[in-house]
């Protein structure tokens, strides 16, 4: 995809159900076949589609968090229990299933391994989904940019990816968390909601001019966004992805 | 600030929809600040259709409301649009 200006019209793919893996009590990996699927670019994500007997219609985007790989694409999915769309994925869909897809789409929030500098990626929440899939294929590039992850999680229970990122920490690669709401006994990391003081200990600095990556729910992407520049980072540095209460 | 705001990267799929071409990536200059801003990083809010609002001085950039066939898209707010060809 990259450096071809000329997409042609977007259309919506029948995507099968392939796989689940369950990160979290809230949060589930749903796997998909594809067939036909352009190949994508970490950070870019997709429009899912479901239509109801009745002829409704609800559509939601999602990030995609795996590196390009066929015609494979995950996404992961936090359960809104209000959620219009979010409980049918993660509680109702089976192996088999099939539902529409379109993408990839936004080249804003992307990231290539062949971009130079360190990363400094923020996530709140199911907000590492993008952030994810530029980790995972920093590791498939064996790309040694250094890079840290300051994720913010309600509780150590709620940590999405958190055995994966514990395997592919090393490297130029450090995973930092903070827990929000409860710590585990023993708990002696970072206990509160992401801050400029939180920041700048994480690091890189912006004398080191990361590229800087932040995505979660709006307030949280708000509160980190107007912590960095104050801190010194480039406000085009900093790339957003925000979620807002639509997501479900 | 508004719970309901996005980023421009949020409508990538609307965009791509009504340009037929990657649109976050474009530049758009506000016609009210003159900053020159890529749609992906301008703010979005939703409603019966969505606004692009300006980061810098919060003018609506641009407004595109769609039903199930056609879009109507108001491009009053923003003064250029350079797109990769």
């Amino acid at each position: 995809m990259a450096g071809t200006a000329v997409l042609g019209r977007l259309t919506w793919h029948v995507a099968n159900v392939v796989d689940f893996v369950t990160e979290t009590p809230r949060v589930k990996t749903i796997a998909f076949d594809v067939p036909g699927w352009p190949g994508h670019r970490a950070g870019q994500h997709v429009d899912i589609r479901l239509t109801a007997e009745d002829g409704y219609q609800a559509q939601r985007s999602y990030s995609i968090a795996s590196t390009p790989d066929g015609t494979r694409v995950e996404l992961t999915v936090e359960r809104l229990d209000d959620g219009e769309v979010s409980p049918y994925l993660t509680d109702e869909l089976r192996r088999g299933d099939q539902i529409e897809l379109r993408g990839p789409v936004g080249g804003y929030f992307v990231w290539e391994p062949s971009q130079a500098g360190p990363l400094l990626l923020v996530a709140g929440g199911s907000g590492v989904a993008p952030l994810m899939a530029m980790i995972r294929l920093r590791a498939a590039a064996g790309s040694d940019a250094e890079t840290r992850l300051l994720l913010s999680s309600r509780g150590w229970e709620d940590v999405i990816y958190r055995d994966e990122l514990e395997q592919l920490g090393g490297d130029g690669l450090t995973v930092v968390h903070t827990l929000t709401r409860s710590q585990p006994v023993g708990w002696t990391g970072y206990a509160r909601r992401v801050d400029a003081e939180m920041l700048a200990e994480v690091g890189p600095g912006p004398t080191a001019s990361p590229r800087v990556y932040v995505c979660g729910p709006t307030p949280f992407v708000e509160a980190v966004s107007e912590a960095l520049v104050p801190l010194g980072h480039d406000p085009r540095a900093i790339k957003t992805e925000r979620f807002g209460p639509t997501g479900g | 600030m508004d719970a309901l705001m996005l980023d421009g990267n949020a409508v990538a799929g609307l965009l791509r929809e009504v340009f037929s071409v990657e649109m976050t990536t474009a530049i758009g200059a506000c016609g009210n600040c003159g900053a020159n801003e890529e749609v992906g990083a301008m703010r979005v809010f939703r409603g019966a259709g969505i606004v692009l609002r300006c980061p810098h001085c919060d003018n609506a950039l641009v407004k595109i409301v769609r039903d199930g066939t056609r879009a109507w898209i108001d491009l009053r707010g923003v003064s250029t649009l350079e797109v990769a060809l």
